[in-house]
């Protein structure tokens, strides 16, 4: 048992830290600390930023413009970034559609596509839900029949986020009716500009547009956009699913956020005492970061390649992981009381700045935050996988 | 960073284990616990002969451990098998002893030749030191010590007590110089009260709080390793006995209601596992408060996940879970009552609380 980083391990970490120090500006990070909403602009730069240095796609092999990073090293680096407020790099071509390709694409995909994910040319979105499939996926209805070098797509995705920034998506289709619902899944890339796509925003909860309707109404695409074989859908959805757990549980973001929860707590006042020393309210604090420091524990454990019943734990790092972020989110709001209402497009009203500074999104974030134990496999489907596991049934 | 016990670990571990499966079994367990001596002399010897006490101490105070994760070994595998063997008295006695340069005694107790306890509660300060009242006088102490855990077998007992300075000191009374009071407590295993009346005592220290500190922390540690090794071991049996259980025609296992449940106290077990680990890992920080805080932040969340698995793996079972006969209840009340010992849940929050960074930033 050794619980410290090793030598190179704190080296990569300040070689980190001087990396986000020098190219991380205090506007953007300001925007991300306060929850705002970043525009396609800011992610495009973030995401070039990176990429000049050549971490955009950690997880890649080199040869693909990745690293050699391990798993330890992408731990530190999450850590690191979400402590410097850094934006979180958007995942659907760097961690997923990426991985699908150098795993199962062509060679002629891996080379046009991927150089064009790490560029910024393309931006992906993901088209697997629809309105009568969400955590029962394979039962998918977009059809996409074969028509000699094309297939002729017909249906409608949802939840597709940030598909308002996007010029190209990767779907789930059902090209085969027989047999198992799973077997006759495929993967299919497609041009967002292809005649016969709509996309109509879904305003969300606390009012903001992060994600979209699809809708497809013979959209024809050209045959050699399949990734794999016809009917192997279902297999490459679940290789996705395996895939990229480094961050499931979000210690680093969490970590963030606790620290910016005590500094609130700090600041604002109850009955003449500031709430960090409120004992009613400093121990729920204490709690969240009770839980919070086990899971940081149980997510190094599960990165070290020891912990127990190792196909669960990111499906228990998923439901924890969410579960104290939304606890945290939970706080902060409370901690604002009345401030926590105002519900302006800016961080001012007329010509006065929203006080606290940290109000201005803070109901709006523990309101979106919700999402987090419904997307990626609601926590109910990570509890069955769970269970599947445990009684393997 | 690494995550695997050294090999010297592991074969205590897998030692140990053996030994309480086979010559430990519940039923045995059952008979020592809530009866008689509470204890049994002979096991006690042959755990003695294993090493395990031994394990408890550094190299250089006489033993060939000492560091959280030996603690943690041993008393994961004293979960596992609920053994009701006085493990916790001994080893703060032992940490006590060892921080006092008590060479004699420390040897005595590894080799299983002599047992102590410590003895610090008092029946009004709930586990509270700064109110602790047995003062001393010359080489006497009087007043009362209240659950002292293993003091139903101890040879001595290392009492906490308020020096002529007003300081809290430690001192050593023999069993046979003061009344001893032995009875068993509900989750079995032995504990004591002591009666103290001008009772000659002798003084290791005038002022023991930082040892003293240190050694309920150790002990605290060890009741959070224990937990986990009882965890372990209800968890496996609530999810046999959901798979074997037959109700409308198929076992309950495959009712979600029921899997949702074992999962959720299967997630706190892991998060119980690693804020263990991380406690191990700070109990021998050069700063006492690392050490404080980490140590109350564990046995924190070990108290909310001991009821939770507890209260649980009881309801899961149903009304066998409620019969002394199944073994499950045991753990389940050794659980629940883990909480009671060197300060509940909320003692462990406020004590974190004070420690962490909350009002105060770094």
């Amino acid at each position: 048992m050794d619980l410290n980083f090793t030598a190179e391990e704190e080296a990569f970490r300040q070689e980190v830290r001087d990396f986000l120090k020098d190219n991380l500006s205090e506007e953007l990070a300001t925007k991300v600390r306060n929850g705002r909403d970043l525009n396609k602009a800011d992610l495009e730069h973030w995401h070039a930023t990176l990429n000049s240095n050549g971490w955009l796609a950690p997880g890649w092999p080199v040869e693909h413009g990745g690293t050699t990073w391990n798993s330890v090293h992408m731990h530190i680096f999450e850590e690191e970034a979400a402590r410097a407020n850094a934006p979180r790099t958007v995942p659907f071509g760097l961690g997923m559609l990426g991985p699908v390709l150098i795993k199962f694409g062509t060679e002629e995909q891996k080379a046009t596509i991927l150089p064009r994910i790490l560029s910024g040319e393309d931006w992906w979105c993901q088209g697997y839900s629809e309105p009568g499939a969400g955590s029962d996926l394979a039962s998918l209805k977009t059809r996409a029949i074969r028509d000699g070098d094309d297939y002729i797509i017909n249906g409608q995705k949802t939840w597709t986020t940030l598909g308002q920034f996007a010029n190209k998506i990767f779907c789930l289709v059902r090209t085969s009716t027989e047999g198992k619902r799973q077997e006759g899944i495929s993967f299919i890339l497609v041009d967002l500009d292809t005649p016969g796509i709509e996309m109509r925003p879904i305003k969300l909860i606390e009012g903001g547009f992060e994600v979209n309707e699809v809708f497809f109404t013979d959209v024809r695409v050209p045959a050699s956009n399949m990734v794999g074989e016809e009917n192997m859908g279902w297999t490459i959805a679940k290789y996705l699913l395996g895939h990229e757990r480094t961050n499931i549980a979000g210690v680093g973001a969490s970590s963030e956020a606790l620290s910016q929860l005590k500094a609130l707590a700090r600041k604002v006042k109850r009955k003449g005492k500031s709430l960090a020393e409120d004992p009613i309210f400093a121990a729920k604090i204490a709690e969240v970061e009770i839980d919070l420091e086990a899971m940081r524990m149980t997510n190094l454990r599960m990165l070290s390649g020891v912990a127990d019943a190792q196909g669960s734990v990111s499906s228990m790092l998923k439901i924890k992981g969410t579960v104290i972020r939304q606890a945290i989110n939970d706080l902060s709001r409370r901690a604002l009381g009345a401030t926590a209402a105002p519900f302006p497009s800016e961080d001012v009203i007329g010509n006065y700045a929203i006080a606290p500074a940290e109000a201005a999104s803070n109901a709006a974030n523990y309101f979106n935050n919700r999402k987090l134990s419904i997307f990626g496999g609601s926590n109910e489907i990570q509890r069955n996988i769970i269970a599947k596991e445990t009684f393997g049934a | 960073m690494d995550f695997t016990p050294t090999e010297d670990r592991r074969m205590i571990g897998d030692s140990l284990r053996r030994y309480l499966a086979e010559q430990y079994p519940i039923e045995h367990r059952n008979a020592v616990a809530y009866e008689g001596a509470f204890h049994d002399p002979a096991k006690w010897a042959e755990l003695a002969e294993l090493g395990i006490l031994g394990a408890l101490v550094s190299e250089e105070d006489g033993g060939f451990g000492g560091a959280g994760f030996d603690i943690t070994t041993v008393f994961e595998e004293m979960g596992r098998a609920i053994c009701p063997e006085p493990m916790l008295g001994n080893l703060m006695a032992l940490r006590l002893y060892a921080a006092h340069s008590q060479a004699e005694r420390v040897e005595a107790i590894i080799a299983g030749a002599e047992k102590a306890a410590f003895a610090f509660d008092e029946s009004d300060t709930y586990g509270e030191l700064d109110e602790i009242a047995v003062r001393a006088e010359g080489d006497t102490l009087t007043g009362r010590k209240t659950v002292i855990y293993g003091g139903n077998s101890a040879d001595y007992l290392l009492v906490a007590a308020r020096s002529p300075s007003g300081a809290l000191g430690l001192y050593e009374v023999a069993a046979s110089d003061a009344e001893v009071l032995p009875y068993a407590m509900i989750d079995g295993a032995g504990a004591a009260e002591l009666i103290l009346d001008k009772s000659k005592a002798r003084c290791l220290a005038e002022d023991a709080r930082d040892a003293i500190d240190a050694a309920l922390d150790a002990g605290r540690l060890a009741l959070c390793a224990e937990a986990v090794g009882a965890m372990d071991v209800l968890k496996a049996m609530t999810k046999d006995y959901l798979m074997q259980r037959q109700q409308f025609g198929r076992p309950i296992a495959l009712f979600q209601a029921l899997q949702h449940r074992l999962v959720d106290f299967s997630i706190e077990i892991e998060q119980a596992r690693s804020i263990t680990i991380h406690a191990a890992a700070k109990l021998d920080s050069d700063d006492p408060k690392v050490r404080a805080l980490a140590v109350s932040q564990a046995k924190n969340l070990i108290g909310r996940a001991g009821k939770l698995v507890a209260e649980e793996a009881v309801q899961m079972h149903g009304g066998i879970g409620m019969t002394w006969e199944y073994a499950g209840s045991h753990y389940a009340k050794r659980l629940i009552m883990i909480d009671h010992q060197l300060g509940d849940t909320e003692d462990q929050l406020r004590t974190a609380m004070e420690l962490s960074d909350i009002s105060k930033p770094t």
